[in-house]
């Protein structure tokens, strides 16, 4: 397919442009090009300048870092967000993934991913000196590491940790274990294992 | 639990065989390369989704052929189980069981449990600390499941850590906060591995022990000494002692991946001063320990395969293995020899129900 001949140049260079995106390989490319050729001038235009203003205009909280169309995101500016509890999250999608549950009144801090240094990623390259320092304002009574639970991301929060010690905040990390509606038999090992060193009082299940 | 049948198509230098198996003693004899190893191997692979000497798969192909077939049917608890392996060149290779194709081979792994012996098996003695190593890993993660997650955990510290360690380019400074997180992790990590390997090893020691006397007669004391740096206090302040070193090899020094055992004879290295039969000897009883462990664990013995077990040792030692291999310890075995008067003689003494057949240039047939 890589050197298939292409009856018009423009053709090829929005074929390969779409291929540019994840999961899109050149034949879907060049059905999605070939699609967009039979669309109205008029939607195509509202298309690409959704795209576009995307990329122009969206802009980062500066309180959280989540993506916004202000200088302060919605939830940053919510006056119903308690502003001294703050989940330190490692993407966008876990925020839309916790707001979703509509149980989480606090608000967040967007890192922009975990320390691993093969994949060129250290504390530089993180949003963990703004959380030092909005931590060292006296806002923040606790902070709630979220980070997914794999080896850097339990790293990461161990770096975090540590440099948040010396201020007097409470430090908690989301349960893990065993997920609900998850039979027993099915979970792995480790994860059963951890559930069953996390485990709850009763109680707080009903 | 015991292989009853094997049906073998291309593998290797067997080109097409079909056997009825005892699930007491199943004895091969042959010349020098007729095919009396590649037959153990099949047996192994069924247990392990892999060869125990070729780690390519496509070069277990016959090669005028372009697939192989290993099946097998197991008797396990009175239930007959179908096992199914095949690989056909630039394919991937299908496992199954009772016709159903596995999603993932670990999931077989430990079905079927086995303990191969071979001549190969000095090197755990004979070369570097990293065959230890693994040999300790493979019999721990076999009683052990989260003990695999662990090493694995472990690895990536140490691969993160090490390509730290390069990125700073010699600058301490760029990275000490973050060196100080990584020391923290490969520490608590490294110390859960070390605490399992202590204690596998501190049970492991007796066992062994007990083997290798059955087998010399008792004359020779042996020893197994594990070494670790987390016996030799606390891991990240030795990490730390060495951080300008790491820093220049861009390597971590210290930690559960150069952990190694000392393996002694009469207080000596059994490396450098044992001899070609004690050597064998010391691999053999560590392999004994090794099925011990499994069948303590599975309940039932696993399935035992003794590649040239014999040459080297002298007749002393030879009955006593005879003797041990007729305990009840040890159920279905397989056994190959190049002399088949030897081998009848020694097996016919074991009082263990037997059959016998005869491998000559990839062909193998029912003898006695
Ligand atoms: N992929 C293959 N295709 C065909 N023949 C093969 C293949 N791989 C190995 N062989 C042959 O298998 C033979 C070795 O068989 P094996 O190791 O089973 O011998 P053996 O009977 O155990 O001999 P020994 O007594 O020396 O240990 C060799 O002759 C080798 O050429
Ligand atoms: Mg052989
Ligand atoms: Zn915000």
């Amino acid at each position: 397919m890589n050197n298939s001949r292409y009856p018009s140049r423009l053709l090829e260079s929005a074929v390969n442009e779409f291929a540019r995106l994840p999961g899109i390989g050149r034949k879907t490319a060049l059905r999605l090009a070939l699609f967009v050729l039979k669309q109205e001038v008029d939607d195509v235009t509202r298309f690409t300048s959704a795209i576009r203003e995307l990329r122009e205009e969206i802009q980062h909280c500066k309180v959280c870092y989540n993506i916004s169309d202000s200088e302060i995101c919605e939830i940053c500016a919510s006056p119903k967000r308690d502003r001294s509890l703050v989940c330190v999250v490692e993407s966008i999608r876990d925020v839309m993934a916790i707001e979703n549950t509509q149980q989480y009144t606090g608000i967040y801090h967007v890192l922009g991913g975990v320390i691993s240094p093969m994949d060129g990623i250290g504390p530089d390259d993180l949003t963990i000196e703004p959380l030092v320092e909005k931590v060292k304002s006296g806002e923040v009574k606790e902070v709630i590491f979220a980070l997914s639970t794999t080896m850097e991301g339990d790293t990461t929060n161990f770096f975090i940790y540590r440099k948040l010690a010396p201020h007097s905040i409470e430090m908690t990390t989301i349960a893990r274990g065993v997920s609900i509606g998850d039979e027993l038999e099915y979970a792995d090992e480790v994860t059963l294992g951890r559930s069953l060193i996390n485990r709850m009082p009763f109680e707080k299940t009903l | 639990m015991y292989l009853k049948h094997i049906n073998l198509l291309n593998f290797k230098n067997l080109k097409q065989c079909e056997l009825d198996l005892t699930s007491g003693i199943n004895c091969f004899v042959g010349k020098n390369g007729a095919g009396k190893t590649n037959l153990l191997d099949a047996v192994f692979y069924m247990s392990f989704c892999k060869s125990y000497f070729n780690s390519i798969d496509s070069q277990l192909i016959h090669h005028d052929e372009d697939f192989f077939v290993i099946q097998g049917s197991y008797i396990r608890e009175d239930q007959e189980d179908q096992i199914y392996a095949g690989l056909k060149r630039n394919q991937k290779k299908q496992f199954k069981r009772n016709k159903k194709e596995y999603t993932r081979l670990s999931d077989h792994i430990g079905l079927l449990p086995l303990v191969m012996i071979s001549p190969g098996d000095e090197r755990l003695i004979t070369e570097g600390s990293e065959l230890r190593r693994k040999y300790i890993d493979s019999v721990v993660s076999q009683f052990d499941k989260p003990y695999l997650d662990l090493i694995i955990r472990y690895n990536r510290i140490v691969n993160q850590r090490n390509v730290l360690l390069k990125s700073a380019r010699g600058n301490i400074k760029l990275i000490e906060s973050q060196l100080d997180v990584w020391d923290e992790q490969l520490t608590i990590t490294g110390e859960q591995i070390f605490n399992k390997r202590e204690t596998f090893i501190k049970e492991l020691e007796p066992v062994f022990q007990k083997y290798y006397r059955f087998i010399s007669g008792g004359h020779e004391q042996v020893s197994i000494i594990y070494h670790s740096h987390h016996q030799k206090g606390k891991l990240t302040e030795q990490l730390l002692k060495r951080r300008a070193k790491d820093l220049v090899l861009g390597y971590t020094s210290k930690g559960i991946h150069r952990d190694d055992l000392e393996l002694l004879l009469n207080g000596y290295a059994v490396k450098k001063d044992g001899s070609q039969g004690q050597k064998k000897t010391f691999f053999i009883a560590l392999k004994l320990a090794q099925f011990e462990f499994l069948k303590d664990f599975f309940g039932f013995s696993p399935i035992l395969l003794l590649d040239d077990l014999f040459d080297k040792l002298d007749d002393d030692r030879v009955s006593s293995l005879i003797e041990l291999a007729g305990r009840d310890t040890f159920q279905q075995i397989f056994i190959t020899d190049t002399q088949r008067k030897r081998l009848h003689d020694i097996v016919k003494q074991t009082g263990k129900e037997h059959r016998f057949f005869q491998v000559d240039n990839g062909e193998i047939n029912f003898d006695i």
